[in-house]
């Protein structure tokens, strides 16, 4: 079974857009949304819920009144200053560390775990599809994400199909290193900015120190052709392979308005001929 | 006045926003970028950097002559980041959230704090602009510690323009926490809208005053618009796709630079910012 995880360091360059226009290209395959902090792929793929669970991120500290003296050893132990004077915990600000817990001379702190989003298996009209929902404010999307994949590793197990195909979330800290480990290759998705090229490389470094294979592609490379260009030769230079360009289209954004794919809206326009290209290689690549 | 520049979904224009903002503005600003993970307003301000420090956080060191393998520090843990294995504690510092709980729980006063490397801070200046990044190490997963120290540089007094990573989970509110205000950057298409409606969420939570930025105006539809309403979230600035505004972008120029007639817009903006700021105190 192969995995291919769709990132890109910045946010916005087309990692969702692409993800979708690439399942509608795919064979035997399983969608995972892994962006579950601003998930949006859902919005493309109109996915029917079949199963829908909670998530369960972490415990929360709970002062019970009743039992508190408030000898104050809680607030002087908590790190996040995550307890008022009045001797109540501020959820947004409560780590879960369970410190509080574990040192109160009163047992008087409850520590309840907390529902922190859910997890949905569906199906969409290119097959099915994991996806999750990071309640607002939330921690924990690592374990989300660590989640959500493991979910759809499964799921392609039951049903005998060979390829998970993963859109990735932005940055390069704990979700995205959550999206990375064991994955058969990354494809990062890469603007013709001075951000793009900043940020694949440090998202490139990411992957390498995962020891995740790399790609790369441009995305709306005639917006600074020299930048492209310099991407791609700096990419090289770094061992990644280029797999091609997408020109700057306004169909990816009439695609979106309409919950469609690009293959769906124009399949004879530029940009599919693009992520044509590239997706043949990956698919190649891949085996 | 502390004003935290936010989204929900990446690419929609913080960085834009918070660097133009930053330079339009009289006095003594400063800009903190605190999108640790891929920070790039100092790609676009150019400042001159001063000074640079690294950023670390406790994680837990066992002194094995002391230590009688009671397994009280990986109870206490909750992040399965000490274990005992056979006749040894192993710490797993990359798991480790420095909640001191297993020093405090070990008897036998065997575990000491050693320091795991977080990233990076550099400050530095452009004219009258003072300049504060966080630059997060590559391979480490925590970035809210690193957020909340550069967000602690915020300036006493004058404006401070903080430019926040995407998203809307702990580490968006680690930079939108204690502002005076929250400006949302949106795009007008469905990806922006849904991810708009997370971001206010979030905002609403933290219970700051917020307005709304939409960029590339002219693209997508009407939806973030009717929403904005809806919800009575002010429309402070509306940036049409411009092709020159994408290409000045992508070679690091700031849009007050190439097209000077926005430095007026961007002023106007930060006084609309600062009346409403004024009127909600």
């Amino acid at each position: 079974m192969k995995e291919l995880v769709i990132i890109s360091g910045k946010g916005g360059t087309g990692k969702t857009s692409l993800t979708a226009a690439f399942a509608s290209l795919a064979k035997n395959m399983v969608l995972c949304d892994a962006d579950v902090d601003a998930a949006d792929l859902h919005l493309l793929m109109a996915p029917a819920i079949i199963e829908r669970h909670d998530f369960q991120g972490g415990h929360e500290a709970v002062i019970n009144r009743e039992k508190c003296i408030e000898c104050g050893l809680c607030r002087e132990l908590c790190n996040w200053n995550a307890i008022d004077e009045e001797f109540k915990v501020s959820p947004i600000d409560c780590e879960g560390c369970g410190v509080c817990v574990y040192f109160c001379p009163e047992k008087a702190i409850d520590f309840p775990l907390k529902t922190c989003g859910e997890w949905y298996i569906s199906e969409t009209r290119f097959g099915s599809m994991v996806h999750a929902r990071l309640g607002i404010a939330e921690e924990n999307s690592g374990r989300l994400v660590a989640l959500v994949r493991q979910q759809t590793k499964k799921l392609a197990e039951e049903k005998s199909l060979n390829l998970l195909l993963t859109d990735g979330p932005p940055g390069i800290g704990c979700p995205v290193i959550a999206s990375l480990g064991g994955a058969s290759a990354v494809l990062i998705v890469v603007e013709p900015t001075l951000s793009g090229k900043h940020d694949m490389l440090r998202v490139a470094e990411l992957a390498a120190h995962f020891k995740v294979p790399a790609m790369v592609c441009v995305n709306k490379f005639d917006l600074n052709r020299d930048e492209a260009e310099a991407i791609e030769d700096l990419a090289r230079s770094k061992n990644m392979e280029v797999l091609g360009r997408i020109p700057f289209d306004p169909v990816f954004t009439k695609a979106m308005v309409q919950g469609k794919t690009i293959f769906e809206y124009d399949p004879g326009s530029e940009a599919c001929t693009g992520v044509k290209n590239i997706w043949n290689k990956i698919a190649e690549r891949l085996g | 006045m502390i004003i935290s520049i936010a989204s929900g979904k990446g690419g929609t224009g913080k960085t834009t926003v918070a660097t133009n903002l930053a330079v339009s503005v009289a006095g003594n600003a400063r800009l903190l970028d605190c999108d640790v993970e891929e920070p790039n307003s100092h790609l676009f301000i150019n400042p001159v950097f001063e000074d640079a420090r690294v950023v670390t956080t406790p994680v837990p060191e066992i002194d094995e002559t002391k230590c009688t393998l009671c397994g009280k520090c990986a109870e206490v843990c909750q992040f399965k980041a000490i274990i005992v294995l056979g006749n040894t504690v192993l710490p797993f510092e990359n798991l480790c959230h420095s909640c001191g709980g297993c020093m405090r729980a070990c008897p036998e006063d065997a575990i000491s704090w050693k320091q795991r490397e977080l990233g990076m801070i550099q400050k530095g200046r452009r004219d009258g602009l003072e300049f504060i990044n966080g630059t997060l190490r590559i391979g480490e997963a925590m970035s809210p510690p690193l957020i909340r120290k550069v967000r602690a540089e915020a300036g006493k007094d004058g404006p401070t323009i903080i430019d926040a990573p995407p998203g809307t989970s702990c580490p968006v509110i680690a930079a939108m926490k204690g502002a005076d205000f929250v400006l949302l950057v949106t795009e007008p298409t469905p990806f922006g809208l849904h991810d708009l409606k997370l971001a206010l969420g979030a905002v609403r939570i933290l219970d700051i005053p917020c307005g709304l930025v939409i960029n590339r105006s002219d693209m997508g539809d009407e939806k973030v618009k009717e929403y904005a309403r809806e919800e009575s979230l002010p429309v402070l600035m509306e940036i049409p796709f411009d092709r020159r505004i994408a290409e000045s972008y992508s070679r690091g120029e700031l849009i007050v630079e190439s097209m000077p007639d926005w430095k007026d817009k961007f002023i106007g903006l930060y006084r609309k910012i600062d009346a409403i700021v004024k009127q909600e105190g």
